[in-house]
């Protein structure tokens, strides 16, 4: 039944290089975001705590349409890469890259956030008077503590970024290998009314989805037993 | 003041426009080709018939097709290709014969150079780093720049360039934002005014299939006479030197 085409196969790579990439470049940024926002209480932070909840509630086609015109040769970070030399982002895996981090930044910060205000500083405070360095902090008592958190994050954004479209469709023009994503491809197959191939790769990823989401609520209902 | 607050009345006035429903109602699936040319033709029959309802959406052929085989409430649709009316009426979801209503025409046009002065082979040209195409598993105007492509010997040189829109007007955005060097796109939307600032050079149709343009009245549509009349009247004089204005060559000319 499944029978999957080699246009299919490097749908599949890519995305899965895609969400691979996103997620790893959210934890490096999100993990120091979301310890600063959960430091302390200031209008700047919430502020900051707005601009990155913005994907939740915009429409991915005002995201996708401001980093088209952003990246672009024409748009400031486009033009400025190109007035030195390098190419400009838009229609390119690093674009859509670009994008999907924006795109799933919240499914990253927020549960990083969430655990560490849960956890406090306390411990932090009581690691550092005990003559603990900043990255021994960090891997011997924070990493431990908000471990929940951290998967929660991971398994999100991958898993968010697996399920984005508009930001792609307007940001990648569909260029097999580079930006044509799974989620671009079922659109394709569907148009062009190949609806078997649609159908496996539809289901391919609702069963992914599930999957994911499976994971994150057995951990969540793990840490809250032990927790209490 | 109490009256004002009665959730019946309240109700009453929601409502009034669904009770109200006398006035025609149509609604028209188009090719993306048609988005300023058909606009025109709408604003203009509207004045005409101010009481009719129109709603126009637009989209790519494949889509529009799938949509109606689907149940959408489309009660014409006009197609870039009129291989997909003939599908619909071969499969029962059209009731009147497809119909040829304008033939396009596919141009080079590009923001960043000067694309009057190009052709086809030019596209080689390591300079136009990104192409823009619509997509040819279902737009028919993507389909016709990759038969060019093919016909020019240049399809294997230039693929790696290739960016592809969802629809022929999604096409023309990207070349028109600059991101893509060059957009292979519908003539009649090279000549819409903001496209029409910068050049364009037509490819030869001798290069590609042609794009015959055709017509059906959905089923959906069969008993909604303001569908057959619009129908009608876009084979009129009215309509054709509105069509002929975006570039579109009509049937017989």
């Amino acid at each position: 039944m499944i029978a999957l085409t080699s246009v299919d196969w490097i749908a599949i790579q890519l995305t899965l290089k895609l969400c691979l990439y996103t997620t790893l470049i959210l934890l490096v940024i999100a993990t120091p975001l979301a310890w600063w926002l959960s430091s302390g209480r200031s209008a700047l932070r919430t502020g900051v705590q707005a601009v990155v909840a913005l994907p939740l509630v915009l429409p991915p086609t005002v995201l996708g349409f401001y980093l088209l015109i952003m990246l672009g040769p024409r748009g400031f970070v486009g033009g400025t890469l190109e007035s030195i030399g390098l190419p400009h982002l838009a229609f390119s895996f690093k674009g859509i890259l670009i994008g999907s981090v924006l795109y799933s930044m919240p499914f990253a910060v927020q549960p990083l956030l969430e655990a560490f205000n849960t956890f406090g500083r306390r411990p932090v405070e009581v690691a550092a008077s005990l003559g603990a360095g900043a990255v021994d902090r960090f891997l011997t008592v924070i990493l431990p503590l908000t471990r929940g958190g951290f998967v929660v994050a991971v398994t999100l954004s991958f898993a968010h970024t697996l399920g984005e479209f508009g930001v792609i469709l307007m940001l990648g023009g569909s260029i097999p290998g580079q930006t044509k994503v799974l989620s671009v491809l079922i659109y394709d197959h569907t148009e062009a009314m190949n609806y078997a191939a649609a159908h496996q790769l539809s289901l391919l990823l609702l069963v992914f989805a599930f999957l994911v989401l499976f994971v994150v609520y057995s951990i969540n209902r793990r840490f809250e037993t032990v927790r209490l | 003041m109490k009256v004002l607050l009665n959730p019946l009345l309240i109700l009453l006035v929601v409502m009034l426009p669904v009770f109200s429903q006398a006035s025609e109602k149509m609604t028209i699936a188009a090719a993306s080709d048609l988005r300023f040319a058909l606009n025109d033709i709408v604003a203009l029959y509207k004045e005409r018939n101010p009481a009719l309802e129109i709603e126009v959406i637009y989209g790519s052929s494949g889509k529009m097709t799938t949509q109606i085989l689907n149940g959408a409430p489309f009660d014409v649709f006009f197609s870039a290709d009129i291989g997909f009316p003939e599908k619909l009426y071969a499969e029962g979801f059209a009731v009147t014969e497809p119909e040829v209503y304008a033939v396009g025409r596919i141009v080079i046009w590009s923001r960043n150079m000067d694309a009057s002065k190009l052709n086809l082979q030019d596209l080689t040209d390591p300079a136009i780093r990104r192409i823009a195409i619509a997509q040819p598993s279902h737009a028919p105007y993507g389909l016709r720049a990759q038969e060019a492509l093919m016909a020019t010997g240049i399809w294997e040189e230039v693929e790696p360039k290739l960016v592809f829109g969802e629809n022929i007007a999604h096409t023309a955005q990207m070349a028109e934002s600059g991101a893509a060097d060059v957009g292979i796109i519908a003539l009649s939307l090279a000549l819409f005014p903001d496209l029409a600032r910068h050049g364009y050079s037509l490819v030869d149709d001798a290069l590609h299939n042609p794009l015959t343009q055709g017509y059906v009245v959905t089923s959906r549509g069969k008993d909604n006479q303001a569908a057959h009349a619009f129908a009608r009247y876009m084979a009129g004089d009215e309509a054709h030197a509105i069509m002929i204005r975006y570039g579109f060559i009509m049937p017989g000319m």
